[in-house]
């Protein structure tokens, strides 16, 4: 460790720890108590999604069938590069390399900023077809109510999902601005660690959500 | 507390560091911020207890004729729901909690300090909301919420109460949060898991319940504000929906919501046995391992509160087995307890009179669990006083028991004052008889049949009501006096010096108050946890 960089560690060292390592790891065990509670609070709505699916089957397969699965797949291509480029935004901090790293940054933004265009496109064509639930909503097909019960929590789902996306591009924002001013180094990158792996949180939702409410039951695809 | 400050000004402490509002409204201190939540639930408490005291005034007679039903309906919701998100889940946990984590694993402040004082701030956000809701007008769903009553059918604030236990939901998570991490990773240097005091690990099993569960609850209340603004269909049955998986949803947290009430209040209890008995805890380990079993169980026995809800007979007797079988742990502590007392040399001071208290009342309310355990006999007494004795056995002779325990046992380290000894034990016994009177007839109203959330009743019922009201003005003198003598000790209360009760642990080790970081040097730890052994035979203070 040079002496630079080890007066920026001591400097990024807050009072209440008695040295980095025990900070970093409190931090970073923050950070998966904190997606563990975001899991809980997304399984509520996983939860009620299989159980209407249990009960209203072929109101579910009806509803999956007019989600846009190329929109869909091209999302989930999208948010998986975008973990990929998160990825390689941590490992160039930890060899030191910030230049790299505020591009590796900057990339993942636009991934997100890609992945909210197409799902707002998505949004507007279900509203567009009256999908949307509640007093327009529309459905000519079998059983409307469950149908709608499936667009209420498609909506709910990932509209929480674009949230965190939302917030998501907010922390990494942060985290090239700290960069770009210097905050970080091969000694100290904690919070873009954190932040890779709220990130890498918010791609595995949606890898879980994809196939709920676009795959099963969808037939129609060649 | 300035004034207290200002009698000890030669030593430098966490009170007189630093002085003003802004000192204590950005503080980072753990010990501030426990503070700032003592203020604020304690408020809360006398809100709560103001409902509660309206709610019993109506049932002295059988009639309705001090409150309307609908006035009737909102004053049991508000006193539900102040009492339980912003007094009874916060009490132990962000006051005591706060204060100690640190201090008993030796370290200088919680894992992330900043944290900590957002959660405070959720929770003054999500009080002032409930406030708002109060005085606009109230809710009247009862505390649960219930659907499609609370999304289809009420004109009351049902989304604002949402909203305002969503927020202060998100401050207890994260104070789980940070006594989680805490506890792995700021621990000094020979403070083994084996080595900590049970409060630690009954706020550890309470942290995992909190981090687990009220995200649950968020969503469940995310879900019905959207049904009920939108009219989006999630549970209501006119739009598709399905109210018996909000009662899963919502029970899923709110059944381990009431170990999250108890199980800090062991923690307190498992420390004021051990002192005022002057012996080691009996079967430390299996006091420490029965917290954490009864935080697994506890999320396996929801269903319990959905007995005639209508669901399947075979996942009913899982449940109400699961039910049963969280009285093992239960029991588990309180045979400890009892074992740690025998030959103990006993000292009856005031906290060990209200940790007595805890114990006699917990098993009360822990026993007539076990009735409601059972599927035939929860049929009988669903949704009448028996249930509501049950709980309050629970709640109220548990974790208010508790709590003023542990505010006792603790109060010479808050402030440095001793309250006055006598005034303490005339409070506990005056609680202990007030509270006896007025829940203990209510087992026997229920079980004869007198439904809960009503406003009038049938004479038969009226004598048994007069003792339940009757007791409630003396459970009430009996709340009100340590609220004075506590701010009467602060300016007139004797010195306590560090350790005035002679008892193990890390946070008596410290001055008290404490200084800004607790210890002018990280301790290093050589012994194990209440090594009464090796301390004095006699209570400084009492002795």
């Amino acid at each position: 460790m040079s002496d630079s960089s080890e007066a920026l560690a001591t400097h990024e060292l807050r009072h209440h720890f008695e040295n980095m390592e025990q900070q970093r790891g409190a931090s970073s065990m923050g950070m998966w108590v904190f997606l563990i509670t975001e899991i809980m609070f997304f399984g509520g709505m996983f939860m009620a999604y299989l159980a209407y699916r249990y009960e209203y089957f072929l109101a579910w397969q009806e509803g999956s069938q007019h989600m846009n699965f190329w929109i869909g797949t091209v999302n989930t291509a999208v948010l998986i590069c975008s973990s990929l480029t998160m990825v390689l935004a941590v490992l160039a901090i930890q060899q030191g390399r910030r230049r790299l790293t505020s591009i590796m940054l900057a990339v993942t933004i636009c991934f997100a900023i890609a992945f909210m265009v197409l799902k707002g496109m998505e949004y507007h064509e279900h509203w567009l077809a009256h999908e949307f639930p509640g007093p327009a909503f529309h459905f000519a097909g079998i059983d409307p109510r469950h149908v709608e019960m499936f667009f209420v929590l498609y909506f709910v789902m990932t509209g929480f999902h674009a949230l965190h996306v939302l917030i998501g591009i907010g922390l990494v924002s942060t985290m090239l601005y700290m960069n770009e001013r210097g905050h970080f180094s091969a000694d100290y990158h904690n919070p873009i660690e954190n932040t890779g792996l709220y990130w890498h949180f918010v791609d595995l939702i949606w890898i879980y959500l994809y196939p709920l409410l676009y795959l099963i039951g969808h037939h129609h695809v060649g | 507390m300035a004034t207290a400050s200002a009698i000890t000004a030669e030593r430098e402490h966490y009170l007189n560091a630093d002085y003003g509002f802004r000192s204590w409204l950005l503080t980072t201190d753990h010990k501030r911020i426990a503070l700032l939540y003592l203020i604020t639930i304690t408020f809360f408490f006398f809100v709560g207890g103001f409902f509660a005291l309206l709610i019993r005034l109506e049932l002295l007679t059988p009639q309705g004729d001090l409150v309307q039903a609908d006035t009737y309906n909102k004053l049991f919701s508000m006193h539900g729901q102040v009492m339980i998100f912003f007094f009874l889940l916060p009490a132990v946990p962000a006051v005591l909690g706060n204060f100690l984590v640190p201090m008993m694993i030796g370290a200088k402040d919680l894992a992330f300090p900043r944290i900590n004082l957002l959660s405070w701030y959720l929770f003054i956000i999500g009080g002032g909301l409930m406030l708002y809701t109060m005085l606009t007008g109230g809710v009247d769903t009862g505390w649960t919420f219930y659907v499609p009553l609370s999304t289809a059918y009420l004109g009351t604030h049902v989304v604002l109460a949402a909203v305002s236990i969503f927020i202060a939901g998100f401050s207890s998570i994260l104070t789980g949060l940070n006594f989680i991490v805490t506890i792995h990773r700021m621990r000094a240097p020979g403070m083994t898991w084996g080595r900590m005091p049970l409060f630690l690990w009954s706020n550890y099993a309470t942290s995992i319940i909190q981090v687990l569960g009220t995200p649950v609850l968020a969503i469940t209340l995310a879900l019905v504000g959207l049904e009920r603004m939108f009219h989006l269909g999630v549970f209501n049955p006119q739009l598709g929906g399905d109210p018996l998986l909000f009662q899963h949803l919502f029970w899923f947290y709110s059944h381990p919501a009431v170990y999250i009430m108890i199980l800090p209040g062991m923690g307190v209890v498992s420390e004021i046995i051990p002192c005022f008995s002057r012996k080691r805890v009996f079967g430390y380990e299996f006091v420490a391992l029965a917290s954490i079993g009864i935080a697994v169980l506890g999320f396996l026995v929801w269903a319990h509160h959905m007995f005639v809800a209508g669901i399947s007979v075979y996942s009913a007797m899982v449940f109400s087995f699961f039910s049963y079988l969280v009285a093992v742990p239960s029991a588990i502590k309180v045979f400890n307890w009892t074992a740690t007392m025998y030959k103990g040399k006993i000292y009856y001071s005031t906290p060990m009179l209200y940790a007595m208290g805890f114990i006699g009342l917990f098993t009360m309310g822990g026993m007539t669990g076990l009735f409601l355990a059972s599927l035939g006999v929860d049929v009988h007494v669903t949704d009448t006083y028996f249930i509501v004795a049950h709980f309050h056995y629970i709640m109220v002779g548990g974790m208010v028991m508790a709590y003023l325990a542990g505010m006792h046992f603790w109060w010479p380290k808050i402030t440095g004052r001793m309250y006055p000894e006598s005034w303490g034990k005339l409070a506990a016994m005056t609680i202990f008889i007030g509270f006896n009177l007025t829940f203990f007839p209510q087992f026997i109203l229920g079980w004869t049949g007198m439904p809960r959330r009503y406003h009038a009743y049938t004479p038969e019922f009226q004598v048994l009501n007069v003792l339940s009201t009757a007791g409630s003005t003396v459970l009430a003198v009996g709340y009100l006096l340590p609220m004075v003598y506590f701010l009467w000790s602060l300016r007139y209360g004797k010195e306590a010096g560090d350790n005035p009760w002679g008892a193990a642990g890390l946070e008596w080790k410290t001055a008290s108050p404490p200084p800004t970081y607790n210890f002018e040097e990280t301790p290093v730890v050589t012994w194990e946890a209440y090594n009464y052994d090796d301390l004095p035979k006699e209570v400084p203070v009492v002795g």
